[in-house]
């Protein structure tokens, strides 16, 4: 789940656990009706559901081990039991000699894993993180999001995250909502979503994610110093498709050079945009632009300065 | 200083006196505020049992009772005692207007450290499925038992002052003492002798007080 911050990613996740009540609509989770819930059912519910947070919320109260247990206990778990479940979650996600520390003697990635070794202990179908990684240094993201990409593959649940990271998005999304407003406005295959965004929001959105595209500060100051033509083309998943691009320009007698662009990897496949300043007779520059339209390379003109 | 060790007994059953007063009524007003604070903080604005007439009727009686000076509670209260113990002198007398007196300032010193406590917990304990009274008891009192600890502590002086004041209108311990057998006979070595073993009350007090709250906060 993307956006930008204050448009509701927050209360969206936290409807799907009821910690927030809906002033009007349903929530549904798997059979449950939520929104039709006494209180008492919905903390049932909510024990179905783990959940991680950005600031990790652990108890400094208890150990590594009593914080893993904790949610074990509300369900009534017995000792033996509750003592092999840790052992087992702790090991899942490589902390099981942390298991007598406090929270405070681990580092920021380490905290995140106990979290989530404290969402899984009764077993939940669905997983919510919120900004789980955006407390953590880039390294560390990559650890904690490699664990959930586990939690989701190996033990099978289904994971809610929000994120304003390419990197988590890329390492973990199949699914990609983006909200506006309080709505969500584009919902579908990652990929999907962020090669064709059906709406202005959502494709500026998604450029700040893939910082591939030149923000209107950005083409200004390119302006300054490229007098061309600025056109920014979208990077097709195609074998050669730079040294296509060279080739169109160059039959058409335009000089071209990258002055901005982006390119990623997103489910094993490219995407991204480069902007090109062209330089040439207009007309060239015109028929260039409309080979490349022919063979389904479109392309974005930054406005005049 | 010969006086003195005519008094000794009486002195160490005065001290007695003090140590029972402010222990029990330690006890009393403790729990009583822990229960008045924990109101006050679960049904804030956002709490967990926001409740806006409960929260406005607990925090008036709380505005209420606390500015009121203790010698004048005391003595306001002399027949609420006598309705409860029959008596409102001695040690009993002292220990009932200790310990509601103070449970009001307990009920804030709580309140002020629950406030401090980091709400992403009870979120997460919200999130796990815990009930209201299930997180107050297992989330919110540990999580903030380091600082509760100091208020407590902070609390136990101020209830050996309390102690010495209801001493001056017969409750018995050091400040009885102090008043009977040295001011009443210009005896001055009473009064400090006197003042001396409440400092050292004082002292043991804040130094165990403030090696439990090291142990609750592992620091
Ligand atoms: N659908 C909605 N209707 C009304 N208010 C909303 C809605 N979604 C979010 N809000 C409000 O917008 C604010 C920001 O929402 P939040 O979920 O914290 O955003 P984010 O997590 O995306 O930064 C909150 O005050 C929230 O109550
Ligand atoms: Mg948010």
């Amino acid at each position: 789940m993307i956006g930008y911050s204050g448009a509701g990613k927050s209360t969206l996740v936290r409807l799907i656990n009821a910690l927030e009540r809906p002033t009007s609509g349903t929530v549904l989770v798997g059979d449950d009706e939520l929104t039709a819930l006494p209180e008492r059912r919905v903390r049932a519910v909510r024990r179905e559901i783990g959940m991680i947070f950005q600031q990790f919320n652990l108890f400094s109260s208890r150990t590594v081990a009593g914080n893993v247990a904790y949610p074990l206990k509300l369900a009534g778990v017995g000792q033996p039991e509750r003592d092999r479940k840790v052992a087992q979650l702790l090991d899942f996600v490589g902390l099981l000699e942390k298991a007598h520390a406090h929270p405070e003697q681990l580092s920021g990635g380490q905290k995140q894993r106990v979290g989530i070794a404290r969402a899984l202990a009764t077993d939940p179908k669905l997983l919510l993180a919120d900004e789980a990684t955006s407390a953590l240094d880039p390294e560390t993201t990559a650890d904690v999001l490699a664990l959930l990409k586990r939690v989701n593959r190996e033990l099978g649940v289904t994971i809610v995250v929000i994120t304003h990271e390419m990197e988590a998005i890329r390492s973990i999304a199949d699914r990609v909502a983006v909200m506006d407003a309080g709505r969500i406005v584009e919902l579908g295959d990652v990929y999907d979503v962020f090669a064709h965004p059906s709406t202005p929001t959502v494709a500026r959105f998604v450029a700040t994610v893939l910082h591939d595209r030149p923000s209107p500060e950005t083409v200004q100051r390119l302006r300054a110093a490229h007098p061309g033509r600025l056109v920014t083309i979208a990077v097709l998943d195609q074998k050669g498709f730079t040294g296509l691009l060279s080739r169109v320009f160059a039959e058409h007698g335009v000089e071209n050079q990258i002055v901005f662009g982006g390119i990623s990897e997103l489910q094993e496949r490219t995407i991204g945009a480069l902007t090109y300043e062209l330089t040439g007779e207009p007309a060239r520059i015109d028929a260039a632009l409309a080979a490349l339209a022919a063979q389904g390379i479109a392309h974005d003109e930054e406005a005049a300065a | 200083m010969n006086d003195f060790l005519n008094d000794l007994p009486l002195f160490v059953q005065s001290i007695g006196e003090t140590l029972l007063t402010v222990l029990i009524s330690l006890v009393v007003s403790g729990a009583l505020g822990l229960v008045l604070g924990v109101v006050l903080y679960v049904t804030r604005r956002d709490g967990l049992l926001q409740n806006r007439a409960v929260n406005i009727i607990v925090n008036v009686l709380v505005n209420i009772v606390r500015p009121i000076p203790f010698v004048i509670f005391v003595i306001a209260i002399f027949p609420l005692t006598v309705a409860v113990l029959g008596t409102y002198i001695g040690v009993p007398g002292a220990i009932f207007a200790i310990s509601l007196s103070a449970a009001f300032a307990v009920a804030r010193i709580v309140e002020q450290n629950l406030v401090a406590v980091d709400p992403g917990v009870i979120e997460a304990a919200r999130a796990m499925g815990a009930s209201p009274l299930r997180i107050i008891v297992t989330v919110l009192i540990p999580e903030g038992l380091g600082p509760l600890i100091l208020g407590f502590t902070f609390v136990y002086v101020g209830l050996i002052d309390m102690s010495a004041q209801a001493g001056v209108i017969g409750g018995g311990g050091l400040g009885s003492f102090a008043l009977s057998y040295g001011l009443q006979r210009y005896n001055y070595t009473i009064i400090y002798i006197t003042v001396a073993v409440i400092i050292v009350i004082v002292q043991l007090g804040q130094f165990f007080g403030n090696w439990l709250a090291r142990k609750a906060l592992r620091r």
